[in-house]
């Protein structure tokens, strides 16, 4: 720490920081623009001044720019100096005089930081009598508006854009007052973060395009602290409600996870919460029937002594109150046998093997980074930007050497230009970070987990050697060994994307070793394919396979299936024996889907935005998520029909269920902890959804009834559906909205609910880690290398590829990501495309069905492998066989085989 | 004592040819460099700039030697560049197109020896665009000296290798900032660096790198090669060596002309430039170029040195100055100015982007008899607004430095411009 003095008042800040961040840091108001606490500093804006003294002498003092001044001992500076402010003030009425002044119709109104910042230093009152300069605006794609007019050039966009998320398609163009931030022609912005862009930008220049379409003002939004649920990162989000809309979902700062940033799907995948074809009645046999008619059907359905299908993306409480209904023995997992094997393993390893699973804060954190066969980029995009920082570490530390501080940025990056840290990726087939890694190899599943083992092997001897490895791929292992030894925090990065168990165990593998050699647990991330697919394990379900060969039997009478679609999950025909043998078949879902067509009982209830319950993330976290808005028509919570037809339970709100949970599985113990139950109060009251500000409380459904509705009632959480309550003061995990006085906007009002600006939120960030590594205990090895595949001709070695786009079911639905999403397709190597006489189209056997699908060159397909994307609407549906047959497809008749 | 009084022009040919490298060399040219590589150990090439006093002629006055003395030294210092800012775009300065036209090897051995003080094994003249002839001569020029190993490797026989790549600019005043001139030979755009870090710890590519003005490097050879001594003897100024000092306007010959250090401005516009043209009389001056702040006839005894000058009120700048004479409206003449700045903004800083449209904006208006009172006082706070330390580099304060004397100086004349009370109303 070091002592400053602002305006004669002594504080003390960490030593080594900026300025203005110090100043925010201590609940202090100074406007800025161009720095961002993700971003640092550059000093563009000049907005931040304050009045430097050079001592208690110095009356005069010279302005200084906050953001760009290092604080040192006996720093005295004049926050409210005159000259300070006047300056401010010039400043905003220099920025003021372009811009168009049309808050009233401008999207950023009432959450701009301009807004804000224009009214801190005070300035009302126009001189500037001239033309202001106008641009044209480009259309962006489906996500973002853009309205040129309103820029202040801070430059914040292209450097987040650009230096912090690797895009490279928005730019800042031309010079002087006449700097313009787009694309090179119009068109969609390519960069899955750009949704960030919304928040990152101070003004009203780029909009969320969603949003608009059912525009709200944020004072009108009713909004609830929520977790996203299109990938296993888990980033905290607040989704925002009103007229039965879901409006929007924007970042909820969490300083372990997502910090100030979400990717495109977690932003935009709302739109599946809105659909039309949502499930909404309870429906037998195609008919709708009342909410008594389908408990009872429940009920009859449990006592015939049903099975249950758990789900990767339904709460724990959804999960665990099916699992009471139909006893654990009953209680399968409903999702791939082959993601349930990983999933296993990835279970067993954090529980109980001494290595770490780190927060994406920790995961910025390290120096050497390994990625085995595992796409983070498309299967968890926030993940992957964290690692992209990552990268930089070696940046900071040549920048430290020479005394650039780190906040720095442009400096930092100009030293350091453009070195990265060493990040290996191995791969079976091209990944988004590749243009980051400093070695990437492509190999075949098998390869790649055999590559992974004699990694371990290479760190440290006691781990199983690999037999007959390529010279290459030893010397692979070997420098990349080396390069993890001389870490001071490496990080392995895997996860179930590949399919190839084997890949996961060596991901493991390679941390216990390193955690062995380190005397310490050493970091593994491991990516999962949906919000809760760790949760659901914890609850320790059987395979669905089981389920699928009991019923072959016919010793299932009936199976009640929890929010999944058990087309994705196993063969088509397999599933469709099973339903056909199985007596009944009970859905619990939100949206329509292939299994909601076959079963006989399908009960509705309610997405992330309008259900409660706890998520656990790839990384071991329970996190609370909340509803924004209450369910349509007859749908409501999965884990309320299923304890309602519960013979025995009498829960009445989540907290008992979350409660009985915590009790029955001690992984789960803490999960209580996520969150305050729900008589959590402060001053008697609960925590509001609604603003202060928001209008029409009595009007806004006065064309149905002039009557002011009653508010609804929450008996499962803290939250009210009301105006009423403290939103300030609330628990992190409790915290509906970002709103301080002064600062209006999501991504500056943060500031002042952190212990310190760009940390820790005040009281802790929420969740609650349910792994610590276990420090002694010598993990077993994996013993089972697999063997390398010999190519056979005529077979190819599917490979799966994904997609930020349409490989997840959920956002798939939203309208504006179905713009986004690529037409379906399958990948070859060119040698190979050129060995089926570049054909066009294959055609392929899928489980035995004939599929035609467009083939694309792709060279970073490994030879011999097929690439197939993942979940694209219009693909075949279910896990991707491991090999394929396939032929040139003939425009008639038949094919030519190869 | 060998050595002339001029060095720097010595060569100059009246028939306005460059000098011949065999001219050059009569003149003992690339002997400072040869006893630099034989002689001298690179600190001590830099102790030897540092005792003779060069300072900065690109318009900062930053002495030389002691800028070469930031550099990292030693085995593990890697790569370090040397770059010469040949950009030139200063209005009213054409001095190192004079130096480069006409004496091109002069500026290739300034650079050796240069890039030899601090150990640079590449070299990059950042030209300005529109200087054709110079990039003829200095091409021409490089390649001679490349021929004879003034340039390449194991120059002159000795273990020291240089690159010299000449780069010719695509035209922005700002690409004359020497950090954003860094960002512009990166491929980047012009937008100056903050600073620290400097250039000498983390400059082109990152690494160290001295930026000097081709005037400033053009004195080396002639430390090296005549010593400290004759050097400092050039002139009785506080200031050691000459200087190319120019005059435009409506003086009787406008031109530039070698001179001690501590020439007075009396003495470069009535005996140089030959005093006022007839029928014109001298308002006032700015001493070193556009950026800096006009000075009046009572300062015509400042000696052209970078203290007095300051201490006058202005910046000794790039020494050549642009004369006002009394026929000639202080208001158009910085109205004219103030749209050069704005124009050449880079867009990076809020006070000099936003600031400088807006002045031209008042400026206009004022001359075309749309002003107001109050837009007098405007001004006044865009200059302060403009001011050092407010912005993100010296453009814009130097943009407000004429604008600012001439609200001081020349009151009047903008008020003369606002329409009479009676008929605004
Ligand atoms: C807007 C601007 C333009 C400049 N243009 C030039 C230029 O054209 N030539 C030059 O030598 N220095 C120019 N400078 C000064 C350089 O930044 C730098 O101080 C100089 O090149 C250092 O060389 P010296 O130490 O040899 O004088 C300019 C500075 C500013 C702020
Ligand atoms: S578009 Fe927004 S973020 Fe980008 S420079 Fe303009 S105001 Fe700043
Ligand atoms: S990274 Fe995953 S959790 Fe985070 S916003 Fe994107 S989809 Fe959602
Ligand atoms: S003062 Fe600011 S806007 Fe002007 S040229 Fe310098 S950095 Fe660019
Ligand atoms: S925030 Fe400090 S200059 Fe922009």
């Amino acid at each position: 720490m070091v002592g400053i003095v602002v305006d004669g008042e002594p504080h003390e800040v960490p030593a080594g920081g900026n300025l203005l961040q110090s100043l925010l840091s201590l609940g202090l108001d100074l406007p800025y623009f161009c720095w961002h606490p993700a971003l640092g500093s550059v000093g563009a804006c000049r907005q931040c001044a304050v009045v430097q003294y050079r001592d208690e002498n110095d009356v005069t003092g010279r302005v200084a720019m906050a953001c760009m001044t290092p604080v040192a001992e006996g720093l005295r500076i004049g926050l409210k100096a005159p000259a300070a402010v006047e300056f401010r003030a010039g400043i905003i009425e220099l920025l003021m005089t372009n811009h168009p002044h049309d808050c009233p119709v401008c999207e950023e109104g009432g959450e701009c930081h301009l807004q804000d910042m224009t009214v801190m230093t005070g300035h009302t009152f126009r001189q500037y009598r001239g033309l202001k300069r106008t641009h044209r605006n480009q259309y962006l794609g489906p996500f973002i508006n853009h309205e040129m007019n309103r820029c202040i050039a801070c430059y914040r966009c292209v450097r987040f854009y650009r230096d912090y998320a690797g895009g490279d398609d928005l730019q800042v163009f031309a010079s002087r007052n006449q700097v313009y931030f787009g694309r090179f022609e119009d068109g969609a912005l390519e960069n899955e973060f750009s949704g960030n862009l919304v928040e990152v930008c101070p003004t009203g220049v780029f909009t969320d395009r969603t949003f608009s379409a059912h525009f709200t003002r944020k004072w009108d939004l009713q909004t609830a602290p929520s977790v996203c649920v299109h990938c296993g990162v888990g980033c905290n989000t607040t989704p925002g409600e009103r007229y039965g809309t879901l409006k929007r979902v924007i970042n909820r700062y969490h300083g372990d996870l997502n910090g100030y940033f979400l990717c495109d799907r977690g932003r935009f995948g709302y739109g599946f919460v809105n659909c039309a074809d949502r499930l909404t009645e309870p429906m037998l046999h195609g008919q709708p029937v009342t909410r008594a008619e389908g408990r009872a059907r429940l009920r009859d359905v449990t006592f015939k002594g049903a099975i249950g299908i758990g789900s990767p993306r339904a709460s724990l409480e959804a999960n665990f109150a099916l699992r009471e209904l139909v006893g654990p023995e009953n209680f399968y997992a409903g999702c791939a046998d082959a993601d349930y094997a990983m999933l296993d393993t990835i279970r067993r390893v954090l529980a109980s093997w001494p290595v770490h699973s780190p927060s994406l804060r920790e995961v910025e954190g390290a120096d050497v980074v390994l990625v085995l066969g595992e796409d983070v980029g498309n299967t968890a995009p926030r993940l992957a930007l964290a690692i992209r920082q990552a990268t930089r570490n070696c940046m900071l530390a040549a920048a430290a050497e020479l005394k650039i501080a780190p906040w720095q940025d442009a400096a930092v990056r100009e030293l350091a230009q453009q070195v990265r840290g060493p990040l290996f990726v191995l791969a079976t087939t091209g990944t988004r970070l590749d243009e980051l890694a400093e070695v990437v190899v492509r190999r075949t599943p098998a390869d790649i987990a055999r590559l992974g083992f004699a990694i371990a092997h290479a760190l440290e001897p006691a781990a199983p050697a690999v037999s007959g490895l390529s010279d290459e791929d030893r010397q692979h292992a070997e420098s990349i060994a080396e390069a993890l030894k001389r870490a001071d925090n490496p990080l392995v990065v895997s996860g179930t994307g590949s399919g190839e168990p084997a890949i996961v165990e060596a991901a493991a593998q390679i941390a216990c070793a390193l955690s062995r050699r380190r005397k310490q647990p050493a970091s593994v991330s491991f990516v999962v394919p949906e919000c809760n697919s760790l949760g659901l394990m914890l609850l320790d379900p059987k395979r669905l396979g089981k389920a699928l060969e009991s019923a072959e039997s016919g010793s299932v009478p009936a199976a009640i299936v929890l929010e999944s679609d058990l087309f994705r999950s196993a063969r088509t025909e397999a599933v469709e024996s099973f339903l056909s043998r199985v007596g009944e078949t009970v859905l619990l879902d939100h949206s329509p889907q292939a299994t909601a067509h076959r079963a006989q009982i399908v009960l509705p209830v309610g997405t992330f935005a309008e259900t409660e319950g706890t998520f656990v993330n790839g990384e071991g976290r329970a996190q609370r998520f909340f509803a924004a808005m209450s369910p349509r028509g007859a749908a409501m919570d999965s884990w309320r029909w299923l304890a309602e037809a519960h013979p025995r339970h009498d829960w009445q709100c989540l907290d008992e269920v979350t409660g009985a949970c915590a009790a029955a599985i001690p992984v789960l113990a803490r999960m209580v902890d996520a969150a305050p139950r729900a008589d959590f109060r402060i001053d008697g009251l609960k925590i509001p959804r609604q603003t202060h500000r928001r209008s029409g409380r009595t009007a806004a459904s006065a064309h149905i009834d002039i009557r002011e509705p009653q508010p609804q009632d929450d008996t499962d959480s803290a939250l009210a559906f009301t105006m009423e309550g403290d939103a300030f003061d609330a628990p992190a995990a409790l915290r509906t909205y970002s709103w301080a006085p002064s600062w209006n906007s999501n991504g500056q009002s943060i500031a002042k609910f952190q212990d310190e600006v760009g940390g820790a939120l005040r009281g802790g960030d929420p969740g609650v880690r349910l792994f610590e590594p276990v420090q002694r205990g010598a993990a077993p090895w994996f013993t089972e290398i697999p063997r390398a595949v010999a190519a056979e001709p005529g077979v190819w070695l599917t490979v799966p590829r994904y997609h930020v786009f349409g490989s997840e079911a959920l956002s798939a639905r939203a309208e504006s990501v179905v713009e986004r999403i690529p037409a379906p397709y399958v990948a070859l190597h060119p040698s190979d495309l050129a060995r089926l006489g570049h054909a066009d189209s294959v055609e392929l056997n899928w489980h035995g069905f004939r599929e035609v699908l467009p083939v694309l060159a792709d060279d970073t397909v490994v030879p011999g492998t097929i690439g197939v994307p993942v979940g694209l609407p219009g693909m075949p549906c279910g896990p991707c066989p491991r090999t394929l047959a396939l032929r040139k497809a003939e425009p008639h008749g038949s094919g030519v085989s190869t | 004592m060998s050595g002339t009084a001029t060095p720097l022009t010595q060569n100059v040919r009246l028939d306005g040819a460059a000098a011949t490298l065999e001219q050059y060399r009569r003149t003992g040219g690339y002997r400072g460099l040869e006893r630099a590589l034989e002689e001298l150990p690179p600190e001590a090439v830099q102790q030897e700039v540092k005792d003779a006093g060069l300072r900065g002629r690109g318009g900062a006055g930053f002495p030389t030697g002691v800028k070469w003395g930031l550099v990292p030294m030693g085995d593990d210092a890697g790569q370090k560049y040397l770059v010469v800012n040949a950009d030139e775009m200063e209005p009213g300065t054409f001095k190192d197109r004079y130096l480069m036209e006409r004496d091109p090897h002069q500026l290739i051995e300034g650079v050796a020896i240069a890039a030899y003080a601090v150990q640079a094994s590449v070299a990059y003249v950042f030209l300005r665009g529109e200087y054709h002839l110079a990039a003829e001569r200095l091409k021409r020029a490089m390649a001679e000296a490349l021929d004879q190993s003034y340039l390449g490797s194991n120059i002159c026989s000795s273990s020291f290798s240089l690159e010299l790549h000449l780069h010719s600019s695509a035209g922005r005043y700002i690409c004359g900032e020497e950090t954003a001139l860094l960002n512009s030979l990166e491929g980047k755009r012009a937008t100056p660096r903050a600073k620290p870090p400097f250039p000498q710890i983390s400059g082109l590519w990152g690494r160290p790198t001295v930026v000097n003005n081709v005037e400033t490097l053009c004195n080396v050879p002639h430390i090296l090669r005549e010593g400290v001594a004759w050097y400092r003897a050039l002139t009785a100024s506080v200031d050691p060596g000459t200087k190319l000092f120019g005059a435009s306007g409506r003086v009787r010959r406008p031109g530039l002309w070698e001179l001690p250090m501590g020439t007075t401005i009396r003495e470069i516009i009535e005996d140089h430039a030959g005093g006022m043209r007839d029928g014109y009389r001298l308002r006032g001056l700015l001493p070193g170029g556009a950026s800096t702040d006009f000075l009046l006839p009572e300062h015509l005894d400042v000696p052209m040195e970078f203290d007095a000058v300051a201490k006058a009120g202005s910046r000794m700048g790039t020494g050549t100055m642009i004369v006002l004479d009394d026929r000639t409206c202080p208001v158009q003449m910085v109205l004219n100015l103030e749209r050069f700045f704005a124009q050449e903004s880079c867009g990076w800083c809020t006070p000099c982007r936003d600031g400088l449209p807006w002045t031209v904006r008042l400026l206009e208006d004022l001359v075309a008899g749309q002003g107001r009172a109050e837009d007098l006082e405007q001004l006044g706070r865009l200059c302060r607004l403009m001011g050092p330390g407010n912005t993100f580099c010296a453009l814009a304060p130097g943009a407000a430095e004429p604008l600012q004397s001439a609200l001081k100086h020349f009151l009047g004349d903008f008020e003369r411009y606002l329409p009479r009370q009676s008929e605004v109303a």
